[in-house]
């Protein structure tokens, strides 16, 4: 074991991993984190806390995780290059460490140009794939990005995003291939609705052996409405929903989109159990944390292993 | 080239309405080529102000001037015969100039009519790109020849990221993703393995976050 | 203002509106002597330059008048000349003076009629508009040599 992370110990035990997002406030609420917590509670290994996603001032992920911690839960820290430099970034990270987190994902994050402060410089100091060197040196050299050395290094199992829907298509598989070069030990992709054109991407990492130096964990989001898909369809960067997905949403009335929604979520799942190179799954329930015990359920994923 | 546009007439205004005499200082180089400040520019910048200042009952005396080169302080020096006449000076050059004239009159004020805006090509007719930043350790030769520094949204030199839809950036269809054009680059040069390096985290200092920057070539300088 | 006289300055191509203008003489066709014409080679020699220093030397309107679309002799300048005159509507509308003032207008050798027509058109519209509102001052203000 490189770490003390719980997901690296469900990952190594070789049973399917499951973690979850929370979306810290927008405003100095705790007990909004203790509540969405308190929802996935037994039912994931671990929880993303995402780090002002889409651009948007939230409660830091890092003091979110603290209060997840705090809990008896495992929190994982996500931090963008986009808001820190590596000074920042590396004071977190043993901030946090020394706060008993120990488990992180390193993005580089949505550009500024998206959220509520659009005029504010975008650091990216250093990359995504840089930022897993950089946790990784630390972890396993005990030395900082710039060389010096560090008095009790944080073990950090790292995680990183692909998306696997994105363009160039032919580069999606070369890019992990980046990620695993620098060091990264799991990987959440970005939400899968595709499966067909996921399946030919994880071929594509498993033809290059890639799926035996990394976890992936196949992302999942349920979608509430057929108004959702259609959003994520046109309106994010980078997803790819077909349009007989939104079809099928269309096809039943609105009061029950919902648990169509959930179906579709479930049948991905059990679909994506079969396929080769996938350990795990990471379901992000924007907004709809209380779901994610059903899901979980529903696609047999109960009960969470006990490590 | 350094590529500029002309700033609002309103803000120029702001500048200059309290005076009548003015010299209105163009700059033969980079911003004659981007259309933003050359002699034409001067001449038409130099109406536009008259004619703003009649409209108001106000006169404003302009004296039209286009240096060869207006960061260069051997071209700023021709202004002496002219700056006693004018109130203030109104610099139709990039930053370089602007501030070069300030250091060499410190008795006059001098205003900005142009925002500097960056370091590019020219795509077409009337339409410019950024293509450099100056990061001052070219990495050009392990990308194909195009910089993610410069023209990476994120600056990432680990790209694509997962926003590049379609040849396009995450943050708008009418930017290119880079990372798609060094890819493709590299797929035309038969150097497609070059992607797979991992480019380490740069080194900024020789770049502006070093501090501000100075040559100095023991060879040339007196 | 009752006896107030506007000063249009057309900038004419030689390959149409100049010769319109001549064959409009040549059929009678009259056409207000406010309209002061400055033949030119090509529309797309007019330059942003040139219009706004008509303006501000006092005309009260100008108009650039060009070859019709996809007959210019040197290709498109008859297109070039309507970018400037919409650049120059455009700083007109940044100082405060109606932009109106400014037109681009398209005729072929042939169309004297029409060319007076658009004359008369041009002149009416201006004469509304009223004075240019800094046609006094100019006339009086003095301009320091240019270098």
């Amino acid at each position: 074991m490189k770490t003390e992370s719980k997901l690296e110990k469900v990952l190594a035990s070789g049973q399917l991993a499951v973690t979850s997002e929370c979306g810290p406030p927008r405003g100095a609420r705790p007990e909004k984190v203790r509540e969405k917590t308190e929802m996935l509670k037994g039912c994931v290994d671990a929880i993303n806390v995402t780090d002002n996603q889409t651009a948007m001032v939230r409660m830091s992920s890092f003091a979110a995780c603290i209060i997840i911690k705090q809990m008896g839960l495992d929190p994982i820290l996500q931090m963008v290059s986009r808001d820190r430099n590596r000074l920042a970034m590396q004071s977190d990270i043993i901030g946090a460490y020394a706060h008993g987190i120990n488990t992180m994902l390193c993005l580089s994050g949505d550009h500024t140009h998206f959220g509520d402060h659009p005029m504010a410089v975008s650091v990216y100091d250093i990359d995504s794939v840089q930022a897993i060197q950089m946790v990784k040196k630390m972890r396993d050299e005990g030395k900082f990005q710039g060389g010096g050395d560090i008095d009790t290094p944080p073990k950090m199992f790292i995680g990183a995003a692909a998306n696997p829907f994105a363009d160039p298509f032919e580069l999606r598989v070369a890019r992990l291939a980046k990620k695993v070069n620098a060091g990264v030990d799991f990987i959440q992709t970005q939400c899968i609705y595709n499966l067909d054109k996921f399946e030919i991407w994880m071929k594509g990492v498993c033809d290059r052996g890639l799926d035996k130096k990394v976890s992936i964990l196949a992302g999942i989001t349920p979608m509430k409405s057929v108004g959702m898909a259609k959003y994520m369809k046109n309106r994010v960067p980078g997803m790819d929903v077909p349009d007989e997905l939104i079809k099928r949403m269309a096809g039943v009335p609105k009061e029950k989109q919902p648990e169509e929604g959930i179906k579709i979520a479930v049948e991905s799942i059990e679909r994506l159990k079969e396929v080769k190179g996938v350990a795990g799954f990471h379901i992000m329930a924007i907004e709809w944390e209380q779901k994610v015990r059903e899901l979980v359920e529903r696609a047999g994923l109960l009960p969470r292993p006990q490590l | 080239m350094i590529v500029a546009e002309q700033k609002p007439i309103e803000e120029i205004m702001e500048y200059i309405s309290p005076y009548n005499r003015i010299l209105l200082v163009g700059c033969n180089e980079c911003v004659t080529v981007c259309a933003a400040g050359g002699r034409k520019e001067v001449g038409i910048l130099s109406s536009a102000l008259q004619m703003a200042f009649m409209k108001e009952g106000k006169t404003l005396e302009v004296k039209e001037i286009t240096l060869e080169r207006q960061c260069d302080p051997e071209y700023v020096e021709e202004l002496v015969t002219h700056i006693d006449q004018a109130e203030v000076v109104l610099s139709m050059a990039c930053g370089c100039g602007v501030q070069e004239i300030a250091r060499r009159f410190s008795a006059k004020l001098v205003f900005p009519a142009l925002n500097t805006k960056f370091m590019g090509a020219s795509e077409r007719q009337g339409v410019w790109a950024e293509r450099c930043q100056g990061c001052g350790d070219c990495i050009l030769g392990l990308t194909g020849g195009i910089c993610p520094v410069a023209r990476c949204s994120k600056r990432l030199l680990n790209g694509p990221c997962g926003g590049s839809t379609g040849g396009n950036c995450e943050i708008s269809k009418d930017v290119d993703c880079v990372w798609n054009i060094i890819w493709e680059r590299l797929k035309s040069l038969g150097m497609e393995d070059r992607y797979e390096e991992v480019m380490t985290a740069k080194d900024w200092r020789p770049s502006w976050h070093g501090g501000p920057r100075k040559i100095i070539r023991e060879d040339l300088a007196e | 203002m009752g006896n107030f006289e506007p000063v249009i300055v057309a900038f004419c191509c030689n390959y149409c509106a100049y010769t319109a203008a001549d064959m409009a003489g040549s059929m009678r066709h009259c056409y207000p002597p406010n309209v002061k014409i400055v033949k030119v080679p090509c529309t797309g020699k007019v330059d942003v330059k040139h219009i706004m220093l008509a303006l501000r030397k006092g005309a009260d309107g100008v108009y650039v008048a060009g070859c019709l679309e996809g007959d210019c002799h040197f290709k498109n300048g008859n297109n070039k000349a309507a970018l400037r005159v919409a650049r120059v509507k455009k700083i007109l509308d940044e100082i405060g003076i109606e932009k109106e003032r400014v037109e681009m207008v398209t005729m072929s050798a042939g169309m004297g009629k029409d060319f007076a027509r658009i004359a008369v058109e041009i002149t009416e519209k201006i004469r509304k508009l009223g004075p240019n509102p800094v046609k006094n001052i100019s006339a009086g203000q003095s301009k320091l040599a240019t270098g």
